[in-house]
């Protein structure tokens, strides 16, 4: 089976040119976070929950995109990590009365093993099986929740009920809001450890080992533990998002948590663009809005636009809104 | 000892079903060496059509020979309008595209023809054939039906010109062009085959399970397991495969608990592939480095 992908990211550049572009990164995401910091005081707070949940996502989809983007290993079945994540905060917060700061790194933890558990069987399989398994994973994980034996922790399909946490006095924030900045934060250090992960030792790796596996491993990189540890990872980020999420949404339940979310992390990676950091944003904030745009069509129209959108980006723009927003700086500095 | 008898014989009617989608997944993955993630969705739209059909007054029969035909068409046109200009892309793109089918598919029929859970008729009589309390006469049509299929596939595989062209071009698509073979509709054939089929068992599993859109999501991954197991390029290997995965779910479902099922068919899943990723009858694919 042929096994080399399309390079999806773009070459790197000279070192005089690198200063430049970087010292214009940080000026960008400097604009960024002030944009981020403001918007929360100029709209609702049912806007503002709907943001946090762009947040959520965009964690989740960077994680994602390291396995699937960077790594080459293709993951139907994210939402079953999203779910861990979610049920572990949830339950922290429900049965230990956990504070609920505290569950985030726990859920994020729980995740990493679970990721690096499913990564090793993971290792013998390759392209579309690993697709396969993933997907079969996606499916089995709603029914795993509802299991009796787990009833008593999950609450089974009523699921639990998470209070909303208070912001602290003296900020004079709503909860939404607060709730929004405490997600802000880790985006911001996920964010900047993906970043960090990426373009260093370990993101070349994960890269080489997509593109040319046998020149990777000829080069010294242990291929088996970057691709366990990067499903690990991966599936940390998503369980770190879960956790952010179900906070945000006060309330998880097996069904919420079927393959349609592991599709729709598919869809944003996708749509955001592969094997790149500001996708995962592009990408969280299609996945949350479009739908909402879409249901005042139909109930089935979200899912149609999905796949249309699915479709044509893979005809037209494999490399996502990411990689269109690259060609259009690249035009206009010209 | 009666119980586990009536567990086994009706799971060898569901493995019929999973059998028959295993078997469209393996044609596709022959023809194409691609698994198809749509595949479930494509039956139950043929199946909504074959209810319209119904609805409308068309009788049984004629209603299952209109949707099978539609079906192998829709199979063809798919393959030459969608799938044709992913096929030498990466095989994420390739994923993405059936996953678009899948949602597109799903969605569609949820458009057209409403959420509602519908009652599916079933061409078998009511009461139990020669008398026996084991199984159901529409239980036992299914699986004849599929081994129906199963046979016919074989004698066009095994004894046709065309048949043989479509193997030849699967397995060589080079060689086959130079004597003369569209590889490239044999591709889109094999595509038709595999949406009939689909369409078949489409129609024998929605008296069982009630025809909504999402009635092929367990049954899609209950094939998976079963043309792993059988192997996923072996077609007889995954029919064995479909009714082995039939009576595992549901001699679980009767002593473990039905809430276990799916976990089964992704327990099988990742069984096979790191014991025995070849299946019990696939081949053993050696790659050259």
């Amino acid at each position: 089976m042929e096994t080399t992908a399309a390079p999806l990211t773009m070459p790197a550049a000279p070192a005089g040119v690198d200063a430049a572009r970087r010292r214009r990164h940080l000026i960008g995401v400097a604009i960024l976070l002030v944009a981020a910091c403001v918007l929360p005081f100029l709209v609702g707070n049912y806007r503002v929950f709907q943001l946090t949940l762009v947040l959520a996502y965009s964690i989740a989809l960077l994680g994602l995109n390291m396995l699937t983007g960077y790594n080459g290993q293709i993951s139907l079945g994210h939402g079953a990590f999203y779910a861990i994540g979610a049920y572990t905060a949830a339950i922290l917060m429900d049965k230990f009365g956990m504070p609920y700061w505290m569950t985030i790194p726990i859920a994020g933890a729980v995740c990493l093993i679970a990721g690096f558990l499913f990564g090793l069987p993971a290792l013998r399989l390759e392209g579309l099986y690993l697709a396969l398994a993933t997907f079969a994973l996606g499916v089995a994980m709603p029914q795993i929740l509802k299991h009796k034996s787990l009833e008593q922790w999950t609450g089974g399909v009523q699921g639990i009920v998470i209070v909303k946490p208070e912001a602290p006095e003296g900020l004079g924030l709503s909860q939404d809001q607060w709730l929004y900045f405490f997600t802000l934060a880790w985006v911001v250090l996920m964010f900047f450890i993906g970043w960090n992960l990426l373009r260093g030792r370990i993101g070349r790796a994960m890269v080489a080992i997509r593109d040319q596996p046998v020149a990777a491993q000829a080069m010294g990189v242990n291929t088996s533990l970057v691709k366990s540890l990067t499903f690990g990872v991966s599936a940390l980020y998503t369980g770190v998002a879960g956790a952010l999420g179900s906070i945000a949404i006060q309330f998880v339940a097996p069904d919420s948590f079927n393959i349609f979310l592991s599709i729709t992390l598919v869809v944003g990676v996708v749509i955001g663009g592969l094997a790149s950091i500001s996708g995962a944003i592009y990408g969280a904030f299609f996945i949350q809005f479009i739908p909402n745009v879409a249901d005042q069509i139909s109930k089935a129209a979200p899912w149609a636009i999905y796949g249309i959108f699915l479709l044509a980006f893979m005809y037209a723009m494999p490399t996502g809104v990411a990689g269109f927003v690259r060609i259009l700086r690249a035009r206009l500095r010209r | 000892m009666d119980q586990l008898i009536h567990q086994i014989l009706s799971g060898l009617a569901t493995g019929g079903i999973y059998a028959s989608v295993a078997l469209a997944l393996v044609m596709i993955y022959q023809a194409t060496h691609l698994v198809n993630f749509a595949q479930g969705e494509l039956a139950m739209f043929a199946t909504y059509l074959a209810w319209a059909l119904i609805q409308a007054g068309v009788p049984y029969w004629g209603a299952f020979a209109i949707t099978v035909v539609s079906a192998f068409v829709g199979g063809v046109l798919i393959e030459r309008i969608i799938i044709r200009p992913v096929e030498n892309a990466p095989i994420l793109a390739v994923v993405i595209v059936f996953i678009a089918l899948l949602v597109i598919f799903n969605s569609l029929a949820g458009w057209i023809f409403s959420y509602t859970i519908k009652p599916f008729p079933s061409p078998f009589p009511a009461e139990p054939l020669f008398g026996n309390s084991y199984v159901s006469s529409h239980e036992l049509g299914s699986m004849a039906i599929t081994l129906v299929v199963l046979l016919m596939l074989f004698v066009f595989f095994r004894y046709t010109p065309l048949g043989l062209a479509m193997r030849a071009a699967a397995q060589n698509p080079e060689s086959s062009r130079l004597v003369g073979i569209r590889v490239g509709w044999m591709l889109a054939l094999g595509w038709g085959l595999a949406a009939a089929i689909g369409a078949i068992a489409g129609m024998m599993v929605a008296p069982t399970v009630f025809l909504e859109p999402n009635m092929m999501g367990g049954i899609l991954l209950y094939a998976f397991a079963g043309a792993l197991l059988g192997g996923i390029d072996s077609p007889g290997g995954a029919v064995l495969g479909g009714f082995i995965v039939g009576v595992l779910e549901n001699v679980v479902g009767a002593y473990v608990g039905t809430e276990l099922k799916l976990t089964v068919a992704l327990i099988v899943i990742v069984g096979v592939l790191v014991v025995r990723p070849s299946g019990l009858f696939g081949k053993v694919h050696v790659t050259r480095v």
